[in-house]
């Protein structure tokens, strides 16, 4: 199949930002077309984690549902008021047929997500799962529960597209995979080492885009700016270094992270989390399913939604904050998103307790009007800075 | 090709239900274990059979749960002043089961903090919680419970004593989330029970396939782990043949609760969902497994059986049936019920006491010979049923409607849960596409009065029942 996200090549650094962005910002998915229009099938799922290597080697795009800043005309009848945005655009968009699935596979990450299903399968005539990644993973059985659970979701992908994955062919897929994990944990590297060079917005950009184009292009992509980025002149500037939480769903408009970067280095993030939520390479010797379902459980990042006894959601933000060097944390969630608004409590009692000054703040993912943040968060830099 | 809509023959093959005759399994009633054989719905006035005077019948659900919770609460407080273990858990999934076996005493926060809104007193533990940081677009249950927590247990009903564990299902995602709350404010063992839901709403796999056997092979397996921790912190041997008892009693109630369900079917209607059973839902939460559990919803079925047979209901003329979707507003609890009866309306069958009981209306009875196997697979078919009643109440009211002779649907959709509210403007279209039933949809909520508008509430309901009046008027004349 040709690439669906060729525009890129022979372009310039600034030029391939830019594109990124309109890519994100075009709601109409034109990659998502153009795959379709080449006979392929397409997988949709919704935030935060996905083992997309599955749908991948199935020969399916494995697409990211994660909303977009469009109105919901239609999904507003569909559901009540006090939901956060994420949930209605995203139908939005499948209800406006401004993308096309084959599949729709949501998670239960929070109790709005949940709904998504039966939402979805009474709307549509695709197949409407839910994947129950396991909510105990202290237990022994989760891991057996989980290879069994991504055996079974296998098997959905080989009805849909009516062939069967191979052994290799999965293994060939989790090796991508992991190239893709190496180049993104690259490009956070590249940012905690010397953020003039990559602003949180641009790296933002590189990164969604591989939610919805293959990971071979999205490699192909990385392999090529990455090199670029790191020519980028530029010197350091007295900024304060902050960590952004309260990405791990819902995302902020591009604005709001742009302007952020205008007065501090965002060096670390939970942006987009589930497309880096495996944090080590998964091993390609043995059994594939298995070793996937290892890494969920025991090579992964957290977020507000993954209970682990093992990963106190308040202890990995300090663990975050102090790998990147960074002074200060912006503490932000979705509108309400209960458990972002949840973890809010726990995470700034423990920054005050470290003595980490934090800034508290809401988004919506269609939000338009930046001025009185903006000028919230000048304030907080100066006092941090003249402090 | 269309997605197959609620009714269609296989969404009635795979709910069980037959449109056809009106037959509804979730409807029949189950054997009571501790009932004496050959007894029938209809056949003879259980309130003589038992030598009770039918006077004393009438209303005794009401009377004696209220006696048995305020003891129960009694009992409650009396533990924390012994310093016995205590568990705080839901009512999707609370594993009492297991607890009972090692005497650990069940704390049920949900039923604590909505203890604070019908006593009209949960602003001020809304207020204290938000106060100390938390947003007041979260579960309003929560914020209670935190409120009670920060306040040293002090409660309307009593002080609640700490907990010495928390035992979570992932039944509903704010579970995990408050259960994660309480590990830091007490450094407690958290105990998460993850129960697979259907992956496909409203269709999970069917016990003997082999999806089934894996998941209930998580949950033994799981619950086996919540067993050794058990052991560790109460310094107990498990002993299975108590926990026998324990399921033959929770048996009992559960054969007990959906005949109890099932005559309402009856015209009128023995009691209304939404304020009887509320009450009924308590006790069938805080006494399953319980001895004294088991005689009150046994005693329940006789006392609606005579009522049933009496033609007794709970209004002066039941004049329209209603089934309510969602959770009950409990701020102006009985003046929204009112806002209904005051028409001649009286809900007769609700999600809420489907997935509120824990899934318990399906009536599951454990294996006694093979106790540790049925419990998993109790608990994961009983759970999963509460989830997809919540997921899909489209199905869920379409199973009611023809058996308890519906006249009307009320969803409810609420601030504070959104595991509830967030489907259900999309399965009062698919209804009404399914159905020819007139529905409301009205918002408010469970615990915060600052979003109960009760004259806009009532403007809506009047406008509803005016429909509903002008229809039967119709199809008299026609």
């Amino acid at each position: 199949m040709e690439e669906i996200f060729s525009a890129w090549r022979g372009q310039s650094l600034e030029q391939i930002l830019s594109l990124c962005r309109e890519l994100l910002a075009d709601p109409s998915f034109p990659t998502v077309r153009r795959w379709r229009q080449a006979g392929g099938q397409v997988v949709g799922h919704f935030q935060v984690y996905f083992p997309e290597e599955l749908a991948d080697a199935a020969g399916c795009l494995p697409l990211k549902i994660r909303g977009a800043p469009i109105e919901g005309r239609q999904s507003d009848a569909r559901f009540g008021s006090y939901l956060c945005s994420i949930v209605k655009t995203s139908l939005e968009l499948a209800l406006a047929q401004q993308i096309e699935l084959d599949l729709f596979v949501t998670h239960p990450i929070c109790d709005a997500a949940r709904n998504l299903a039966a939402v979805w399968g009474r709307n549509f005539a695709y197949p409407c799962q839910i994947l129950y990644l396991p909510q105990n993973a202290n237990s022994a059985a989760a891991l057996p529960y989980l290879r069994g659970e991504y055996a079974r979701l296998q098997k959905v992908l080989e009805e849909l597209t009516g062939r069967t994955v191979t052994e290799s062919e999965l293994r060939a897929s989790l090796q991508l995979f992991n190239t893709n994990r190496r180049l993104l944990r690259q490009l956070y590297d590249l940012r905690r080492q010397s953020p003039w060079r990559l602003s949180a917005e641009e790296s933002y950009a590189l990164l969604a885009v591989g939610g919805m184009i293959p990971r071979s292009e999205h490699n192909r992509l990385l392999e090529w700016v990455l090199p670029q980025i790191e020519l980028r002149s530029g010197k350091p500037q007295d900024r304060v270094r902050v960590v952004f939480e309260g990405g791990f769903c819902e995302q902020p408009p591009l604005d709001l992270l742009r302007i952020i970067g205008e007065s501090c280095y965002v060096v670390d993030d939970d942006l987009l989390i589930g497309l880096r939520y495996l944090i080590e390479d998964v091993e390609l010797e043995g059994d594939p399913l298995q070793n996937l379902a290892h890494a969920y459980l025991e090579r992964s990042t957290y977020s507000p939604v993954q209970h682990d006894l093992r990963k106190p959601k308040e202890r990995m933000l300090l663990q975050r904050i102090r790998s990147a060097g960074a002074e200060a944390a912006i503490l932000a969630s979705a509108k309400m998103c209960e458990p972002g608004m949840d973890e809010l409590v726990a995470y700034s009692r423990a920054l005050d307790q470290e003595g980490i000054p934090y800034f508290v703040s809401e988004f919506e993912e269609n939000m338009t009007s930046f001025d009185h943040l903006q000028i919230q968060l000048e304030t907080f830099v100066e006092n941090l800075m003249f402090a | 090709m269309q997605p197959n809509p609620p009714g269609s023959p296989s969404d009635r093959e795979a709910s069980g239900l037959d449109r056809c005759t009106g037959q509804n399994a979730n409807f029949v009633p189950v054997a009571d274990p501790g009932h004496e054989p050959g007894r029938s719905i209809g056949r003879e006035a259980p309130g003589g059979a038992r030598g009770v005077e039918p006077l004393a019948l009438v209303g005794r659900g009401s009377r004696e749960g209220a006696r048995l919770f305020r003891e129960w609460f009694e009992q409650l407080i009396d533990a924390g002043r012994r310093q016995e273990p205590v568990a705080y858990v839901f009512v999707m999934g609370s594993l009492v089961e297991v607890l009972r076996v090692f005497d650990i005493h069940t704390v049920f926060p949900e039923i604590n903090s909505l203890q604070t809104a019908v006593r009209h007193v949960a602003h001020d533990y809304l207020s204290q919680a938000e106060d100390y940081g938390y947003s007041p677009d979260i579960c309003g249950y929560l914020k209670a419970d935190i409120a009670v927590q920060l306040r040293g247990g002090t409660h309307p009903m009593g002080t609640i004593p700490k907990p010495t564990l928390a035992v979570a299902t992932n039944a509903c995602n704010t579970y995990i989330k408050w259960a994660e709350i309480w590990e830091r404010l007490y450094q407690i063992p958290v105990f998460t029970l993850d129960i697979p839901g259907s992956r496909t709403p409203g269709r999970g796999a069917l016990p003997g396939s082999p999806e089934f056997d894996r998941d209930r092979s998580y949950v033994a397996a799981q619950i086996g782990e919540l067993i050794e921790l058990c052991e560790r912190l109460t310094h107990k041997r498990f002993d299975i043949d108590r926990l026998r008892e324990v399921l033959e009693q929770a048996n009992r109630l559960s054969a007990a609760w959906k005949k109890v369900l099932a005559f309402n079917c009856s015209v009128p209607a023995p009691f209304n969902a939404l304020t009887d059973g509320t009450i009924f839902l308590g006790m069938a939460n805080a006494f399953r497994g319980l001895a004294a559990g088991a005689s009150y919803f046994t005693d329940l079925a006789d006392e609606m059986e005579y009522k049933s047979i009496h033609g007794l209901g709970t209004l002066r003329e039941e004049k329209y049936r209603l089934l309510f979707a969602g959770v009950p507003c409990y701020p102006i609890f009985r003046r929204f019920n009112e806002m209904f009866s005051e028409w001649g309306g009286n809900f007769v069958g609700s999600t809420y006491l489907w997935f509120a009981s824990g899934g318990a209306n399906l009536g599951f009875q454990y294996d006694l010979a093979r106790p540790l196997e049925s419990l998993a697979e109790g608990v994961l078919l009983s759970v999963r049923h509460a989830m997809d009643s919540m997921f899909c109440s489209d199905r869920a009211l379409l199973e009611m409607i023809d058996p308890l002779r519906a006249d009307g649907l009320v969803f409810h959709p609420i601030k504070s849960c959104r595991t509830v509210s967030t489907g259900l403007a999309d399965a009062r279209r698919a209804l009404l596409k399914a159905c020819n039933l007139p529905s409301l949809f009205i918002e408010s909520d469970m615990m915060d009065k600052r979003v109960v508008s009760e004259a806009q509430l009532k403007n809506r309901i009047d406008a509803f029942f005016e429909g509903l009046a002008a229809r039967q008027q119709l199809s008299v004349a026609l």
